[in-house]
């Protein structure tokens, strides 16, 4: 039961890190980090149920917290690049090139 | 320990004016205070009488280029008639006077000291402990000594005048009060060079006359070629002083200390005439052959009578240039144990000697005869030195203060007279040329007379001053080229006594001479026609009585200076006085080189006063003989000379030699090798700028990487957790 959670775990996170290298959408990319974060909640559970500790559980709490934060300033960041670029494809947004 | 026995409060002096010793130089310092304080004032009163009211700058140096410029600036001496320094009074108060006190004090030092008899030790006042670190250990110490207060009463004495006489000199100087705060502090540091206990303690003093040297100098600094000879001479010194310091450091090293008393002690843990005492002395004599212009290194002091003339009087003639004899005098422990250094003493004295008086036989400027007399005279007194004949030697130094002192003063009020009348008429001839003077008996009477004194004297004629003391040094010469541990020694192969007797031979030829070369002075300057020029005549002039009285007092004791030490052959009053005085200080030196035969007198030390008074008779009969006055013409017509005339005019090409050989080669290292190679291109270039460029370059291949792709960072990202990841597992 916990090897398949884990198994999972890393499938998604796989997905996740794949999604953020090859697209250039900046809403899906942000989608997968989100589905990166939740890989790692699901290795935490199944971790804190292996070690029968409420450690893991608490970690998922406060990245669900943290997570939606991020998801609510990510998302306006984005929405103020589409309003100034039109666009939200990252290979156009390049302000930090040195 | 004779450290014990110096003791200052059993010393027979503790209780004297002796204690006062420290005031010597202290009086001269607070001159010098004094008079600097007031050379920062400006020069005029602002107002209509204020000659730099039209627009000129207050600057006292800057007022003086101006002027300067006006008049077409002769060559070296230069007398401006502008107006007195507003505080000219004051100063000439202060300058003389702290200098007569000072002498006053000497006085009163020296008198106890022959009051209280026989002194075997010297009186040594230690004030502070100086430098204290490790071994080393030097106070802040005066040595009253017979050697010591011989020189105190020289430089006070003979200072005096020259301060007195430079209150007329100077009287229209600008700079008037900045040349009494420079001869003042001279003084203080000369004082201090003869007093100090130590070699540290000289050298400060040492270090502080070539300041002032310097200093004065350039006095006139406005003018380029006068700040270059100051310049010339600090650097030609630097040579010098270095050999000081690496006797210095040698002595220190082998001997843990530095005080005079306690070298003397002991120096026979040296070795007699051992390597090691041999370079010490050398090196010793490296700094004396500086700072008093002995070959190869007297090049400057030609150059330092670009200065005021009362300056070469005191600091070029007088003082400053008889330290190095006084040096080795006070050394003589030292050169006593090494009869190579000696000897080499003695020969570069006699050469020096010899080939500075060819060249004062065909100089033209006055002041140019008196600088080449002096390095050839200097030569003499190394040349006794040299021979372990100290008393001798300072006895030479304490005459030829005197009657070089007068013939510098005497040169100095023509000069005065020549400049006035030049300046009367506007006219910008050469106011020190002889080809421009001629006749000046007439216009001039008693600064004529007391030339022809000290003409006199260092020519070698009875009974002026300079026959006793360089007669002295010729016989002394002789002896020891008869018997002694320099006859005995071997000088590069050579026999010490034949090398002696060669160096009395040379002495006779550089008498000979002396004597022409001082009458052809005399001759071109005050007898023949007058060339100064129609108009000029009418204004030349005896100078005033500030400048002929010191003059008269110099050339009273030119007159009778010989009777300080008179010879055992010519006893006409009581004999070597000064060989008695300088006894307990050089005796045991002079001893180790003479050896200790009797001195009895001799056949041949008659035949050889004769010798040498027949030979200053011959070369002023010679000169007279030779030399036409009347058929010179003024500097501006005369005509080129040839051959080996031209050659001693050019003095050699000496200073071209060394231009060519050590300057230029010296500059154009430093130019291409020490700047452009190694400052510019390595240090500035390779250093400074590689690492900076280093930098700029790491900079670059990090803002590269820095694309600004989102995507670009998450693959190194995800690359580098990778990574992590990996050397985690495989670790």
């Amino acid at each position: 039961m916990i090897a398949e959670a884990l198994f999972f775990s890393a499938v998604l996170f796989t997905i996740g890190i794949i999604g953020v290298l090859t697209r250039r959408n900046a809403i899906i990319i942000f989608m997968c980090v989100e589905l990166m974060l939740n890989a790692v909640n699901l290795s935490f559970i199944a971790l804190s149920r292996l070690h029968a500790s409420a450690n893991g559980q608490v970690f998922v709490l406060f990245v669900m917290t943290i997570a939606a934060a991020e998801a609510a300033v990510g998302l306006a960041i984005i929405i103020s690049i589409f309003r100034h670029h039109k666009s939200v494809d990252l290979r156009n947004i390049n302000l930090l090139k040195g | 320990m004779l450290q014990d026995l110096a003791a200052v409060d059993t010393h027979p002096l503790a209780a004297t004016a002796a204690r006062y010793v420290g005031l010597l130089p202290l009086l001269p310092l607070a001159g010098f205070l004094v008079n600097g304080a007031l050379s920062l004032i400006p020069a005029y009163r602002a107002g209509p009488g204020d000659p730099s009211a039209a627009g000129h700058d207050h600057d006292a140096g800057a007022a003086h280029a101006v002027d300067h410029a006006e008049q077409g600036g002769a060559a070296g001496d230069d007398h401006h008639a502008v107006a007195r320094h507003r505080f000219a009074g004051v100063v000439s108060v202060v300058g003389p006077l702290v200098l007569a006190l000072s002498f006053g004090l000497a006085v009163a030092i020296f008198l106890a000291m022959a009051s209280a008899g026989e002194m075997k030790a010297p009186y040594v006042q230690r004030m502070f402990d100086w430098m204290v670190t490790g071994d080393l250990k030097i106070s802040w110490a005066f040595q009253v000594d017979q050697l010591s207060m011989i020189m105190v009463l020289v430089i006070t004495g003979v200072g005096t005048l020259i301060h007195i006489f430079s209150v007329g000199y100077m009287r229209d100087d600008p700079g008037y009060p900045r040349y009494f705060a420079y001869l003042n502090l001279f003084v203080a540091f000369m004082l201090v060079l003869v007093l100090g206990a130590s070699y540290p303690v000289l050298f400060v003093g040492w270090e502080g006359v070539g300041l002032c040297s310097y200093l004065l100098i350039g006095f006139w600094f406005s003018e380029k070629a006068n700040a270059d000879a100051g310049k010339k001479a600090f650097i030609v010194n630097r040579i010098g002083d270095f050999g000081f310091l690496i006797a210095m450091f040698l002595l220190f090293a082998n001997l843990r200390t530095l005080d005079f008393i306690a070298v003397a002690a002991s120096a026979p843990t040296l070795g007699y005439n051992s390597a090691l005492v041999t370079t010490i002395c050398l090196f010793f004599f490296l700094g004396c052959a500086g700072k008093s212009a002995q070959l190869p290194l007297y090049v400057w002091l030609p150059d330092a009578m670009a200065g005021p003339t009362p300056v070469s009087a005191l600091i070029h003639a007088a003082t400053m240039v008889t330290a190095g004899v006084y040096l080795i005098a006070r050394s003589g422990f030292l050169f006593a144990m090494s009869p190579t250094a000696c000897i080499t003493v003695a020969v570069v004295g006699t050469l020096t000697a010899l080939f500075a008086a060819t060249i004062g036989l065909k100089q033209w400027d006055i002041k140019k005869v008196l600088a080449y007399s002096t390095i050839s005279q200097l030569g003499y007194m190394f040349m006794g030195v040299g021979a372990g004949a100290y008393a001798a030697g300072m006895f030479h130094l304490v005459t030829h203060a005197f009657f070089k002192a007068l013939l510098f003063l005497g040169s100095g009020s023509v000069i005065f007279a020549m400049h006035r009348a030049y300046h009367h008429t506007g006219s910008h001839e050469d106011a020190q040329d002889m080809r421009n003077m001629g006749g000046l008996r007439k216009y001039m009477p008693v600064t004529f007379v007391l030339m022809w004194i000290a003409t006199l004297a260092i020519a070698g004629v009875p009974p002026f001053s300079g026959f006793f003391s360089k007669d002295g040094i010729l016989g002394a010469v002789f002896a020891r080229a008869q018997h002694g541990a320099l006859a005995e020694s071997t000088w590069l192969g050579m026999p010490g006594s034949a090398v002696l007797y060669v160096l009395y031979a040379l002495g006779l030829v550089t008498a000979f001479l002396t004597a022409i070369y001082m009458t052809r002075m005399m001759l071109y300057t005050f007898h023949g026609p007058n060339r100064t020029g129609e108009a000029e005549q009418a204004h030349l002039a005896e100078a005033p009585w500030t400048m002929t009285g010191p003059l008269v007092v110099l050339g009273a004791l030119s007159a009778v200076g010989g009777w300080l030490n008179l010879p055992a052959a010519l006893p006409l009053g009581p004999v070597g006085l000064l060989e008695h005085w300088l006894e307990p200080v050089v005796g045991s030196a002079t001893a180790a080189v003479a050896g200790t035969v009797g001195e009895e007198v001799t056949s041949t030390e008659f035949f050889l006063i004769g010798a040498a008074v027949a030979i200053a008779i011959l070369g002023i009969v010679v000169a007279v003989v030779r030399l036409k006055p009347a058929a010179l013409v003024p500097k501006r017509d005369a005509v080129p000379s040839h051959g080996f005339e031209h050659v001693l005019e050019e003095k050699y090409y000496v200073d071209e030699i060394y231009d060519d050989a050590v300057v230029r080669p010296l500059v154009s290292g430093s130019r291409n090798i020490l700047w452009t190679g190694i400052d510019r291109g390595i240090i500035d270039n390779l250093f400074v700028n590689g690492s900076a460029g280093l930098a700029r370059g790491v900079g670059w291949i990090g803002s590269q990487m820095q694309s600004g792709e989102t995507g670009a960072y998450a693959w190194a990202i995800a690359i580098g957790a990778l990574a992590v990841l990996g050397a985690f597992t495989f670790r």
